[in-house]
């Protein structure tokens, strides 16, 4: 199984990664975890990919490789969805975070993401509203926990959320997959 | 025996205190920094310290190695070049205790101003060379390569890619060997290299490496798979996972762990049990180089199709970081993957590149000197403020290496002065770059008056890798209170007139645009220094906000380029998209026309 996450530097993408990560080689599989971080923490893109399964050889993925894509954040949901498999599934959060060039007046905010011109075949939209529904719970920086709990529930596991995090934000996730699919 | 998910960087820190390692050194470079940030947190038996720069790491590194202690320097790979000179002695001197230097290159430039290929460093510099394919291999082989270098009296030289650094998989760790360290003793014909001694050293050193290549031979560092068909392929780190992806089922391998020296009988061995055998290489062709080679020498033939053994195929990658896809295509029927799937749409999406944070003090620097663009030209150099070169700063033209913002506006100077070209030439680079090496540039720049600004943008921390330690803080890598190192005092120590330091809070534009526009108008060197700490390490307790009734829509706050700070076209009203990050800097509330820019305290 191959999974890529996406979001903007500070959303999280990294931990949530690594708690799914952690969880998954608790229940035996064989993981790699593939972070590329640096210049990144300043705004940019994240890119995290997770894989696992029996045996697994390179840490990252290919184009084309992906079972689900995990995005924080629209534009960047669209920009990974060349990573998806025909058949594939998005896990997204439609937030928006303008990049430079769209604050700068000089580029324009990708549309919806439904938009016939970013489909591949047999795409699947799963739309979490992670961040308003970690602000309702009353920390928006818990954004990250809950689209955790939500992508454990659609990968039938569950993570062990440690104690420092917020387990009603990974509850909330996973509540929010049952009851609107 | 416990198993844990550990990054590559994580598990050579993990290794190296399983193998006694008691004294580290570094200068933070990314993907190389989490190792010694790992290492210290083995401070009751580990020494681990920063170093000003990767010279001075190594050096530190192989003093402990030559009083008796196992020793460890890392580095990102262009720290390699920093350090050359210490290395390549090294390579003559060898060990007491053994010494292992990483170096972790970044295929793909995530991080880096280039993609050299250290490898080559290893036959240039007399290294024994390892090198990792994933966590577990990392913990093994520094083990291994502690064990290698007391043995055959070799510097090991640990070549890691960000890819093995930052990927994390399954480790089994174990426990820490607990050694004595070997008792130092002079020496002077081992480690006091002048000529005499020297001449001595290397046919040493070679004798060494012959015997290791011998060793390499029998080790399990290196791996044979057998396959069931014509197909060989050699390869050595990640490339070795990807070529596993791309490489039908049944392919046969080679997988090197001990790269320098190249067993020689081993990959004849390997070379005449299969028709084709691949080598490949991501970065330069350094197994391709050495295998041909081998080859070559051996038939006297051509080399890529030496008759009694297989045709010998190189798949080098010179360019970019190398995944599965890239290794498919390059095969003969290749499969193209899936790439071609990317929708139509997706290319326009808008590149989100890295910017400086929300109420980052560089950006009120940037944004002043942007006013004077036409009456200076800027040299930058590496870390945060490097991200002030986009727009609509378009900060500075050129950027090299570590210590070079404030060398090379002397010689542009000179060009510019001898093309009538009126324009000041400002340097600017960071505190821990200051540290590293621009003052070493500083001193010449004093010392032959050359007619230049140089700026310290000081936030007082190491910030762009990750917030680390330097000498201008006042606690050290293992948390111990430390003497603190005064930038201001180093710079007046060059004799410069103390009227040509001017320190100043970046965010106060009036004090920043005058210290610059007295940077453009004197003749000599001027230094201005900048004083306010990273906005990641002080957070304000309040934040702006903007008064829609005010706002008039005039964008003038976007010229600050805050990425919290947002445009509403619609409403035609500047807004704080952002409020969680926004540092209450006040650069956007102090370019507002209309006040329309207030404070308030954060929820």
């Amino acid at each position: 199984m191959n999974l890529l996450f996406t979001g903007v530097g500070g959303q999280g993408t990294i931990l949530t990664t690594k708690l799914l990560s952690n969880a998954l080689a608790e229940q035996g599989y064989d993981v790699k975890m593939s972070e590329i971080h640096g210049m990144s923490q300043r705004g940019g893109t994240v890119l995290t990919q997770l894989k696992y399964g029996g045996k697994v050889y390179a840490p990252n993925i290919c184009p084309g490789e992906a079972d689900y894509v995990i995005a924080f954040e629209k534009a960047e949901a669209i920009r990974a969805i060349p990573w998806l498999k025909p058949g594939g599934t998005v896990v997204y959060d439609d937030r928006e975070i303008l990049p430079m060039p769209v604050l700068l007046g000089k580029a324009e905010y990708p549309g919806e993401i439904s938009d016939s011109r970013y489909q591949i075949a047999d795409m699947r939209l799963i739309h979490v509203p992670a961040y308003k529904i970690a602000s309702e719970l009353g920390s928006a920086r818990d954004q990250n926990i809950v689209m955790l709990g939500a992508i454990a529930k659609l990968l039938g596991t569950e993570v062990a959320i440690p104690s420092k995090f917020n387990a009603a934000a990974y509850q909330a996730g996973g509540t929010y997959i049952e009851t609107n699919s | 025996m416990n198993k844990s998910i550990l990054s590559g960087d994580e598990s050579v820190a993990r290794g190296a205190w399983e193998a006694g390692v008691a004294i580290a050194a570094a200068y933070p470079g990314t993907p190389s920094t989490e190792i010694l940030e790992n290492l210290a947190r083995y401070k009751e038996d580990i020494y681990a310290t920063w170093a000003n720069n990767e010279k001075v790491a190594v050096e530190i590194a192989l003093g402990g190695s030559i009083g008796g202690l196992r020793a460890l320097a890392a580095m990102k790979h262009v720290g390699v070049n920093a350090a050359a000179d210490p290395i390549f002695t090294a390579g003559y001197t060898g060990v007491n205790g053994g010494l292992v230097i990483v170096s972790a290159d970044d295929p793909g430039c995530y991080s880096s101003q280039n993609e050299q290929d250290n490898r080559l460093y290893a036959r240039h510099a007399k290294l024994a060379m390892l090198e990792p394919s994933d966590s577990q291999e990392c913990l093994d082989y520094i083990k291994a390569a502690y064990e290698i270098s007391e043995k055959f009296d070799l510097v090991v030289l640990f070549r890691m890619t960000t890819r093995v650094c930052h990927s994390k998989s399954l480790v089994t760790t174990g426990e820490r060997r607990g050694a004595a360290p070997k008792l130092y003793e002079a020496k002077p014909e081992k480690y006091a290299m002048l000529p005499v001694n020297a001449k001595r050293r290397h046919i040493a050193v070679e004798e060494n490496l012959a015997a290791l290549e011998e060793f390499a031979y029998y080790s399990d560092l290196n791996r044979r798979e057998n396959g069931n068909g014509s197909v060989g392929v050699i390869c050595s780190g990640m490339a070795y996972q990807h070529c596993r992806e791309a490489f039908p089922e049944g392919t046969a391998f080679l997988k090197l762990g001990i790269t320098y020296p190249v067993s020689r009988k081993l990959v004849e061995e390997f070379v005449k049990g299969y028709g084709q055998v691949y080598v490949v290489d991501e970065g330069e062709p350094y197994l391709a180089d050495t295998v041909l080679s081998y080859a070559a020498s051996n038939v006297g033939a051509t080399h890529l199709a030496s008759p009694g053994c297989g045709e010998i195929i190189p798949l080098t990658f010179l360019q970019g970081e190398l995944d599965a896809d890239k290794i498919r295509f390059a095969l003969p029927r290749g499969n193209p993957g899936e790439a071609s799937l990317a929708p139509t749409g997706v290319s326009n999406v808008p590149a989100r590149p890295p910017v400086l944070c929300a109420g980052c003090p560089h950006r009120g620097f940037y944004y002043a000197m942007s006013k004077r663009k036409k009456e200076l030209v800027a040299v930058g150099d590496i870390g945060c403020y490097s991200l002030g070169v986009s727009a609509p700063f378009n900060g500075f033209d050129i950027a090299i290496c570590m210590g070079s913002g404030f060398s090379i506006p002397i010689g542009l100077s000179k060009a510019l002065e001898a093309q009538g070209d009126s324009r000041r030439v400002f340097g600017i680079l960071g505190d821990s770059t200051f540290f590293h090496s621009g003052f070493n540039s500083l001193v010449d720049a004093v010392h032959q008056n050359a007619n230049i600004c140089l700026v310290v943008l000081d936030n007082s921390i190491t910030a762009m890798t990750g917030h680390q330690q330097n000498a201008g803080t006042e606690r050290n890598l293992m948390g111990y209170e430390v003497p603190k190192i005064s930038i201001e005092h180093m710079i007046l120590a060059t004799g410069l007139a103390p009227e040509r330091l001017i320190r100043v809070d970046p965010l106060d534009l009036t004090s920043m645009t005058r210290a610059i526009d007295s940077g453009i108008a004197n003749s000599g060197v001027t230094v201005i220094v900048t004083q306010r700490p990273c906005a990641l390490i002080v957070r304000s307790t309040t934040r702006a906000v903007i008064d829609g009734d005010k706002c008039v829509g005039c964008r003038v706050c976007s010229r600050a380029a805050c990425p919290a700070l947002a445009f509403d076209a619609k409403q035609r009203k500047a807004y704080i998209a952002d409020p969680d990050n926004c540092n209450n800097c006040g650069l956007c509330a102090s370019l507002c026309k209309t006040n329309a820019i207030g404070t308030e305290v954060k929820q």
